[in-house]
Parts: C-alpha cells; sequence; structure tokens
C-alpha cells in the first residue's frame, strides 16, 4: 500500500510548501509519540486532566423500552466536554516535544476549539482557531469558552463561512507559520499523517470500551455505533472492534433535513470519491469537481468531506454508513435528556438516532454500544430554535 | 523528447535580452466574453507564457485575490469543459506558451485522459496544479506524458535539495520558484533566503526557472539578477483589471 493510503483514499494533495511539516510531522509521530517520555506523559495527562477512562454506560429506561441493550460510552463527560481532548492533548504535547510554540485549530462546532485552546493554555502554547463565521454565530458559547482560554479565534468569511473554509484557511496560515506552529488537525481527515496521527490519539475510545464491553457484558458487542462528520470519534470508537468480524461497526452521517434537494454532510453515503483537504476521500460535489455547501443541525458533522479511512472501510463492506436526519437526532436528543437524564451533543445523536430507529432492527437481546460522542451544552440556542419553530421538538 | 514550447518561449525572451513575462489570469475572469480579449491582450502586449487560471471552489495555495477573482467566476459559469472547448476554437491564435493552473479535483472529474487529450487539442502546452507534490503526481504525469504536455514543479523557500534534485530528474518546462512562505499575492519585499534557494534551483534543473508569488513590481526583481528567467505576476494583473484598468496596459509596465 502506498504511504498513507486507506484502499483507494488517503495520500498527501498539498502544496508543495506543506510537505516539509508532513514529513517533520511524520518523523515525531515515528520517534516521539511511541517513545515511552511521551506515552507516560500523555497517559497521566489523559487520567488526571481528562478524566479517563470514560465510563460505559447502560442506559436504564431506554434498554428496557427497546428491547436490547443500549450502552453508551460516555466521551461527553471527558474534560471540556467531548473526545476532541483526546486528540489535542495527544497533539500538543506533541507539538512541545517538537519545539514548536503555536497551535493552529480549525473548528466547526467549537468543540475541537475549546479542546486545543484547553490543551494550549494547559502546555502553555499559544493558539489560533479558524472559525467560519456561520459556525461563530452557531456556536457563539464555545466561541466565548476559547476567548476565555486565551486563544485569538479568527471568523472566516469567504465561501460558505463553515468548516471547510476554516480548515482552508488555517492551512494557508500554516503554510506561512509552519517554522513556529503545529497544525492541530480536529479530525481524522486531511493530508497523510494526520488521519493517522487522529486515529492513534482517539483509538483510546475503542481501546478502553473494548475491555469494558469484555468485563460488563462478558462479551464483545453486536454492535457499535458512532456519528460521521470528519470522523475522528467513530475511527477511534472504531479502531480495536475492526478485527472482530462479529461485531457490527455503524457509522451515521448526517442527512441535513432530508428533503429532496437539500444540503446535507454525509459524503459515504451520497458523495463520490474526488481529493479535497489534501486527501483523496469520499466528498459532496458536483460533477465538475466544485466543492458543495453541505449542512446539518448540527455544525460539528457539517463537512462536506470524511477522513478516508472512513472511505476505505465504507468501501471494503467493513462498517456500515447509514443517515439520520436532523428531525431524527433531535428526537434523539429528547428521547436522551428525558429517559436518561443526559443532555447529548446533536453530533452524537445521529448515532443514537440510528439505534432508536426501528428500521435499523436491531434484534432483541443485543448488545448495542453508541459513542456519545459530546455533551449538548453548545447546543442549547439551536435546540431552543427548533423547539420554538411550529411542529419543533417541544 | 523534443524541446518543450514553455521552454522555447523562455529561452527566446532570455536571448532578446530580458525576463520572460508569465502573466496568470483567471479563466473566464472577469467575465466569460471579456476573458478572451484580455488573454489576446496579454499574448499581443509580450507575454511569453500565460497562466490560465481554472477556477475551484477550495483554492488553497491562493491569498485573498485571487481566491475572490475563482469564485467570481465559478458563479459566472466558468467550467474547464467551457474553457478547453473556447480555447480550441482559437487554438493557433496565440503566440504565447499557454498553461492551465488548477486545483486537482477539477481536473480528477474531467479525467486525466481526456483532460490530457482535450488540453492538448486546445493547444495548451503545460499545468500547473498547486496540491499534486511529487509524491501524488504520477496518474497525472503519465496522463500528460501521453500528449507532450509539461508539468510544471512548483517548489519553494523550504524544498530540501534532496526533493529538489527529485523533482528536477524530470522537469520540463520550467521550474516554477515560490518566492515566500506563504499564499499568492502581493507583497511589499520578498524574503533574503530566496538568492540561496535560487542558486540550488539553478544548479539543479535543467530547464529554465520563473519566480511568482508575491511579485508586484519589475523592481523586486532585479536583486535575482541571473537566477531567474521569468517572472510570474497574477494578484496585481487581477487587482489591476478590478480597479478598471486593461491587460494591454498592465503589459505596458512590464515590458518597459
Amino acid at each position: 500500500m502506498k504511504k498513507g493510503y486507506y484502499g483507494d483514499f488517503g495520500g498527501q494533495f498539498v502544496p508543495e510548501l506543506l510537505m516539509p511539516p508532513l514529513l517533520e510531522l511524520e518523523e515525531a509521530m515515528r520517534t516521539i509519540v511511541p517513545s515511552e517520555a511521551f506515552q507516560t506523559e500523555l497517559k497521566a495527562l489523559l487520567a488526571d486532566y481528562v478524566g479517563r477512562p470514560s465510563p460505559l454506560y447502560r442506559c436504564p429506561n431506554l434498554s428496557k423500552e427497546l428491547g436490547f441493550d443500549l450502552w453508551l460510552k460516555r466521551e461527553d463527560l471527558n474534560h471540556t466536554g467531548a473526545h476532541k481532548i483526546n486528540n489535542t492533548m495527544g497533539q500538543g504535547l506533541l507539538t512541545k516535544y517538537m519545539g514548536k510554540k503555536v497551535l493552529l485549530a480549525e473548528t466547526g462546532a467549537g468543540q475541537h476549539g475549546v479542546a486545543t485552546a484547553t490543551a494550549a493554555a494547559m502546555l502553555g502554547l499559544d493558539c489560533i482557531v479558524y472559525m467560519g463565521a456561520e459556525d461563530v454565530v452557531r456556536q457563539s458559547h464555545n466561541v466565548r469558552r476559547m476567548k476565555l482560554l486565551g486563544a485569538t479565534v479568527v471568523p472566516i468569511e469567504s465561501g460558505t463561512k463553515t468548516l471547510k473554509d476554516a480548515i482552508n484557511a488555517a492551512l494557508r496560515y500554516w503554510i506561512a507559520e509552519q517554522n513556529t506552529t503545529h497544525y492541530c488537525f480536529g479530525t481524522a481527515a486531511g493530508p497523510h499523517p494526520f488521519p493517522l496521527l487522529v486515529r492513534e490519539f482517539q483509538a483510546i475510545i475503542s481501546l478502553e470500551a473494548r475491555a469494558q464491553c469484555l468485563g460488563k457484558m462478558g462479551r464483545l458487542p453486536d454492535y457499535v455505533v458512532a456519528c460521521v462528520g470528519g470522523g475522528s470519534n467513530a475511527i477511534g470508537m472504531f479502531h480495536h472492534f475492526v478485527p472482530d468480524a462479529s461485531v457490527k461497526l455503524i457509522g451515521v452521517e448526517a442527512g441535513g433535513t432530508g428533503e429532496p434537494g437539500c444540503y446535507h454532510s454525509a459524503p459515504i453515503s451520497l458523495g463520490t470519491p474526488g481529493v479535497l483537504h489534501g486527501m483523496r476521500t469520499m466528498l459532496l460535489q458536483t460533477t465538475e469537481g466544485q466543492i458543495q455547501p453541505s449542512h446539518s443541525v448540527s455544525a460539528g458533522l457539517d463537512y462536506p468531506g470524511v477522513g478516508p479511512e472512513h472511505a476505505a472501510l465504507g468501501a471494503s463492506g467493513r462498517v456500515r454508513y447509514d443517515v439520520a436526519v436532523d428531525s431524527q437526532a433531535l428526537a434523539a436528543f429528547e428521547a436522551l435528556c428525558r429517559r436518561e437524564g443526559i443532555i447529548p451533543a446533536l453530533e452524537s445523536c445521529h448515532a443514537v438516532a440510528w439505534a432508536l430507529n426501528p428500521a435499523s432492527d436491531i434484534p432483541k437481546g443485543s448488545q448495542v454500544v453508541v459513542c456519545l460522542s459530546g455533551r449538548g451544552d453548545k447546543d442549547l440556542d439551536i435546540i431552543e430554535s427548533y423547539a420554538n419553530k411550529p411542529g419543533g421538538a417541544k | 523528447m523534443s524541446q518543450s514550447l514553455l521552454t522555447t518561449r523562455m529561452l527566446e525572451a532570455l536571448s532578446a535580452g530580458r525576463k520572460a513575462l508569465i502573466p496568470f489570469l483567471p479563466g473566464g475572469f472577469p467575465d466569460k466574453e471579456r476573458f478572451f480579449d484580455e488573454l489576446a491582450a496579454l499574448d499581443a502586449g509580450g507575454a511569453d507564457i500565460i497562466e490560465i487560471g481554472v477556477p475551484f471552489s477550495d483554492p488553497v495555495a491562493d491569498g485573498p485575490v485571487v481566491e475572490q477573482a475563482s469564485l467570481d467566476c465559478l458563479l459566472n459559469g466558468t467550467c474547464l469543459s467551457w474553457l478547453l472547448h473556447e480555447l480550441e476554437k482559437r487554438k493557433g491564435q496565440y503566440r504565447a506558451g499557454l498553461v492551465l493552473m488548477g486545483y486537482y479535483n477539477p481536473f480528477l472529474q474531467y479525467g486525466l485522459d481526456q483532460l490530457a487529450e482535450d488540453a492538448a487539442a486546445a493547444g495548451v502546452s503545460g499545468f500547473i496544479v498547486p496540491d499534486v507534490p511529487l509524491e501524488e503526481s504520477g496518474p497525472l504525469r503519465a496522463a500528460l506524458d501521453k500528449h507532450n504536455l509539461d508539468l510544471i514543479p512548483l517548489v519553494g523557500l523550504n524544498t530540501s535539495e534532496e526533493r529538489l534534485a527529485a523533482y528536477a530528474k524530470d522537469a520540463r518546462g520550467y521550474v516554477y520558484f515560490v518566492s515566500v512562505l506563504g499564499t499568492t499575492g502581493m507583497r511589499e519585499s520578498l524574503p533574503t533566503e530566496i538568492k540561496e534557494r535560487l542558486t540550488a534551483v539553478r544548479r539543479l534543473f535543467k530547464v529554465p526557472v520563473a519566480l511568482g508569488f508575491g511579485i508586484k513590481s519589475p523592481d523586486q526583481l532585479t536583486a535575482f539578477g541571473d537566477l531567474v528567467d521569468g517572472v510570474v505576476f497574477g494578484s496585481a494583473l487581477i487587482a489591476h483589471i478590478k480597479a478598471g484598468g486593461t491587460a494591454a496596459e498592465f503589459m505596458l509596465r512590464w515590458r518597459s
């Protein structure tokens, strides 16, 4: 297999000026990440600062109603409220070991921005976060958090003013400032080695979950479900289950409103192969190769591409990728709030929605694990605006 | 393999005692009608090579001026097939060598073999694809080779000697040296370490060397003397046209 590829997907489609920092990062991954000093420091940070391991929690009320055991991998209980912190602590620490001073990030829903700003503050690094101007408005709560943590938030007014444009802007900034700055990519996407690096730091989710399943269920689960935007929580949730043929892996993409002709964020289910942001992957694009706008009620899933390993797992059939639409995610949100006392992120609600959907046809008595990738505090404004619409959630 | 037209045009300029002039204009800019008038004006005005931008929704190597022009062109309906079709109708009308500069995805979706065939039929001599570094260039290069089209390497201040040598091995046409660690766009001054890197480029590449990104005026070139054979200017030309000027006026300034 060619370096940095997963099947037909992956690669390093970047300007030549970005090849030196990517090669430098590959070298750091090879030499620093496996070193005892790095691993010891990271494990301590994850345990005492992030709060790992996150619990694997069986939902008693929904399990009773559904007739199968619904388990949640509680990444929402991590410090800063999402799985993103696993990656930013890893990349932040790596940045320090590499002798760089600035953490650069892009963010959609703001969770990765908050997690990067947190890691930067904790590790004594400067932090710059690029964010689409539309997302700055949609996720003002997280913008305030980033600023409190000392980050500079730069709203991006070009293009669709969402995550994809924030990534373009961050890549441009990185070209110019590569000597002092590490680009802390937020998801398991982008040019090699980012998909590998982010998976390395997120695989802790499935490492823990697999052991927790064996401990609590006495066996492997039947289904492992995760939402997929760029796909970092999902690749982390799937990684250690991929060799277990009996475990069905389900990635859930965002279908937007689900109405004919609407924009959505489901490139594996509804897109075609192409090249964007340094990788060959599944994309939402026109027949002429222009990138199409995406949309989801969840800003964190609103991305026209997906990590290349997901594209490959989809092509090989090892992971089944389905779609949940906005209304299903909102219904799942309400179900978790009311039945289990958990306010989940709208991203995670797409995965929960798949498990709650009767069409998923999950046999009674199954063991179903859903990655609850984040908590929903950041989404309350969106939820309330939907609830106030005619016919919206109560 | 015979000498590339792009190399020939660069060398002709040099033997006339001047640097080759390489304007960049996005296809369909400022609008679909006027684009071909301006292209003709650039050609008549002394351009040795013209780089024609193929608009893309996410031009990551470009600064704000080129990005906005690219997005404007998409809005006015410019696409690769239109561009190739219109160029084919005008084949043979331009003295300057024509290069298409664009991002990989529109080329991929067009189909690389079809692209090479249609570009050759349209009188295009080469391609610059900023998001295809050496490692990913195999399929594109294979398609272009069949039609004797050049894939112009982009190298920069941070490209190691080892990578420069790898690019130099099969380089055809010319080599495009990016003068700054950054995106396209005008700058008041250029970094001093350019000279050192250009010396390495000059030593390793057999093809002529063009300097681009950040070039605003002819004065910026004097520092590099014999190390540079040609100069690329895009943002300055776009800004000039946007401000109501014409390509013909712009070329006058550069020729003198």
